[in-house]
């Protein structure tokens, strides 16, 4: 293995974990408020097409990033008034929205499959431009790549060391005593959904629009519930979250390596390792539950008469 | 209508007129009046469902009423919310805490600070709170986490968490149901203590001796609604009793104890046995226990310190890692729950609804899970309700018992619940009878016959753990009183040969300082 391909592996684990952290830090501000999003993966297909689509249409992928955007607000919004308003199930609701994604970014998409568009554009990484022209160009990195982990370190500093941060835990781990302290905990529900979904549709930006510029579906195959997996690797801590990103984007380029070095071993079995991988880190991690998970996570809060 | 004897020249701080509200199936409050003064204690006495809490929760804004109205400083108060309450300076710990545990006591406190800075400075938090529990005597560990302190810590946060919220008017549910004698005492100091610093301060409880020693005012509240309110000076013990219950009170048969027979076989015998628990449970450690036929040996300790983990390792619900168990002589260390419960032995849980009832099974299903091996037919293809439901009804007739059998037991009251186990557990003679909390959540009378329950039992030769803390229980019953502190037996006493304060002490690990001050 040269130098050329180790750098490979890490600049392709950079492009593929950033939008999956996007994604892990919007769930996890929604688990640490109590509710599990298991409709992800249909929130990010939904917020990838309709971002594409816009892209293609107007030529600017800023534009596109913001209705990614909005768009993951606005599906999280419809689980929002499921399992807060309606009281519904939390997971029955979560994979009704996930295959409601599936149709809708189908849908979206259908006639931007192969489109070509301007991506979000690249700027090298500074002081790589020292380097030989062939290590150089890994680093040329999206504006979304330069401020995830800033992002990362923003969201642990909101829920930690805010007063918003502070309710929004209290819910997740206890709605009534929420409620005692004299706030609305389904509004806080709310506010915690929608800021998750806007961080999700984020993700699903720098997927179709700045790493693949391109849109197919289901292109975002299981990143939606890798990042469920990452927030219970990261324990619920945005800081945590970017080294589970990392480790688990940096497995999957790892194994398209082994296949691309023509190792003797069925690319099947090579396929598996990154969920491998998180097995073995929830199985090591597993067990120690205590006072780490929200203790209300996927409870229905059903007030008070 | 009511006409509280009025000392203070000063109108109330707060009236609450013809308060109702119901839950379905219960009135819970019904035209209530009460008045709330500054500088005061006032306490809300009466049973349990007499309609206390929901009056106070209803203050607070947790729970709207149905009809009546609020008077804050004799002009109506609009109370829709906590966050209303909070607004008028209106405080509630309520009976089973609202601390996180996950959350350190700092975090905790700040949750319920009403100027907190949007960017939340946690250390300056946790000075505040070293300066007013330097103040009132409530000595916390800002930094600690809830779940690691005691039941008599989380109390004290709880306490503080409303001084701090800038709250007036301070409203205490049962704050004493978890402390020992001496921490009840410092607890009452520091409501005096606020009290000069006229605070007004509501107190619910149904400990009559409580009420006497700290009350100034006192309002009783029976069935959901007033049953009088009187100044301190005017109350007696039995003009209490007399409101709370609307009639004199039959006292408890002890009847005579049976003199214990050493060299009869233990019913159950344990034997240097250690646990391991996990996460924040407690290990038992070198456990010697004997409990012979027709005695009571009583636990004592206060939560979480190995009572509830003495209980479930009896029944093998968690394994011994070490030492031995038998039962009626025979080696059970390693025995199935299936094959204990065959052999008679009764167990009462802690925590009915959680550890002992189907919540969506009717009661009569509920009272036959236990056994069913005993009522099955052909081979457990049917089940012989008809004896079930005369088995249970007979128990219940003898207990004083009667709820209905045909409703799902999530449609019990905690009450009744408790009296659906305490029935299921007596039915079968057991031999072994474990009874954690007998009586919590049981009213005056149905704890009399819960307790005569078990002296029958007893005096009919079955051998009783009796696990609890109010200590008037234990001393009442117990032939024998063993004291567990942080999973270790530190006591082992006959009630006549040791008293309240020398229990108290060593049930919170503090004999050291009990023997120096004596």
């Amino acid at each position: 293995m040269t130098l050329l391909s180790v750098l490979g592996v890490l600049s392709s684990a950079i492009f593929s974990g950033t939008s999956l952290l996007y994604t892990t830090l919007g769930e996890i501000i929604g688990q640490r408020s109590g509710i599990v999003n298991l409709g992800l993966e249909g929130v990010m297909l939904v917020s990838a097409s309709a971002g594409f689509a816009v892209t293609a249409i107007t030529d600017n992928p800023y534009l596109g990033v913001l209705v990614s955007i909005i768009a993951g607000g606005l599906m999280n919004m419809i689980l929002g008034f499921l399992v807060i308003s309606r009281r519904a199930n939390q997971l029955a609701s979560g994979l009704a929205l996930m295959f409601f994604g599936f149709g809708l970014s189908a849908w979206i998409g259908r006639s931007y499959v192969g489109a070509k568009i301007k991506g979000l554009p690249r700027f090298p990484l500074p002081g790589s431009s020292n380097l030989p022209v062939l290590y150089s160009s890994l680093f040329n990195f999206d504006l979304l790549i330069y401020l995830v982990i800033p992002m990362a370190i923003l969201i642990w500093w909101l829920l930690f060391r805010t007063r918003w941060g502070l309710g929004l835990r209290a819910v997740g781990e206890n709605a009534d005593t929420a409620f005692a302290s004299g706030r609305n905990p389904l509004l806080i529900r709310y506010q915690a959904l929608f800021a998750g979904g806007l961080l999700t549709g984020l993700g699903a930006a720098h997927l179709s629009i700045a790493y693949t510029m391109n849109w197919m579906e289901y292109m975002t195959a299981g990143r939606g519930f890798i990042a469920v997996a990452l927030v219970i690797f990261s324990k619920w801590n945005p800081l945590r979250a970017i080294v589970g990103a990392l480790l688990f984007s940096g497995a999957v380029a790892f194994q398209l390596l082994l296949q691309s070095s023509g190792i003797q071993v069925s690319p099947f079995l090579l396929d598996t390792i990154p969920y491998v991988l998180t097995i073995l880190v929830l199985i090591v991690w597993g067990g120690t539950r205590r006072h780490t998970a929200p203790a209300s996570l996927g409870r229905v809060y059903q007030g008070t008469e | 209508m009511l006409t509280p004897p009025l000392s203070s020249k000063t109108p109330p701080m707060i009236s609450m007129r013809e308060i109702s509200k119901s839950f379905p199936g219960v009135v819970a409050n019904d035209h209530i009046d009460f008045d709330i003064f500054r500088s005061e204690i006032h306490v809300l006495l009466g049973e349990n469902g007499a309609g206390k809490s929901t009056l106070m929760k209803i203050l607070y804004g947790f729970y709207r009423a149905d009809s009546g109205r609020i008077l804050l400083d004799g002009k109506p108060a609009a109370i829709q919310s906590p966050n209303d309450a909070r607004a008028l300076q209106i405080g509630m710990v309520f009976q089973d805490f609202t601390l996180i545990p996950a959350f350190s006591v700092a975090e905790n406190i700040a949750l319920f600070l009403p100027d907190l800075d949007t960017v939340v400075d946690l250390e300056a938090v946790s000075l505040w709170i070293e300066e007013m529990s330097a103040r009132y005597g409530l000595r916390v560990n800002p930094d600690a986490m809830v779940y690691e302190l005691s039941i008599g810590e989380q109390q004290k946060v709880e306490i503080l968490k409303l001084i701090l919220s800038n709250s007036r008017l301070l409203i205490l549910d049962e704050p004493t149901r978890v402390l020992a004698p001496h921490e009840v005492d410092a607890l009452f100091q520091i409501l005096y203590s606020m009290r000069q610093d006229g605070y007004a301060i509501i107190l619910i409880t149904h400990k009559i001796k409580e009420v006497l020693e700290c009350a100034d005012r006192i309002t009783v509240l029976r069935n959901g609604c007033v049953a009088g309110s009187l100044l301190r000076s005017n109350a007696s013990e039995d003009k209490l009793v007399e409101m709370m219950f609307g009639r004199k009170l039959s006292g408890l048969k002890t009847g005579k104890k049976v003199i214990r027979e050493e060299t009869a076989l233990p019913v159950l015998e344990l034997q240097n046995v250690h646990t391991h628990g996990e996460g924040a449970e407690t290990n038992l450690e070198e456990i010697d226990l004997k409990v012979y036929p027709g005695e009571i040996v009583g636990i004592a300790g206060v939560s979480g310190n190995g009572q509830r983990e003495l209980g479930d390792v009896v029944l093998g619900m968690i394994e011994c890692v070490k030492g031995t168990k038998h039962l009626f002589g025979k080696d059970v260390t390693n025995s199935s729950i299936q094959k204990l419960r065959r052999s008679l032995v009764g167990f009462i849980p802690e925590n009915p609804l959680t550890m002992a009832a189907a919540p969506f099974m009717t009661v009569l299903e509920n009272m036959a899970v236990t056994k069913t091996w005993h009522y099955a037919l052909q081979g457990g293809l049917t089940m012989d309700w008809k004896a079930i439901k005369a088995d249970v009804e007979n128990t219940m007739e003898r207990l004083g018992f009667s709820f209905s059998l045909n409703i799902p037991a999530r449609s019990l009251s905690g009450g009744n619940l408790q009296r659906m186990i305490i029935v299921r557990e007596l039915t079968h003679d057991p031999r072994l009878i474990i009874a954690s909390y007998l009586t919590r959540g049981l009213d005056v009378q149905s704890t009399l016959a819960a307790r005569q329950a078990l002296i029958q039992a007893r005096d009919d030769g079955a051998g009783v753990l009796l696990i609890s803390e109010d200590l008037e229980e234990l001393f009442m019953l117990s032939d024998r009183l063993i004291v567990l502190y942080g999973g270790r037996i530190v006591g082992s006493f006959t009630p006549d040969e040791t008293n309240y304060y020398e229990v108290g002490h060593l049930m919170t690990g503090s004999e050291v300082q009990y023997a120096s001050n004596s």
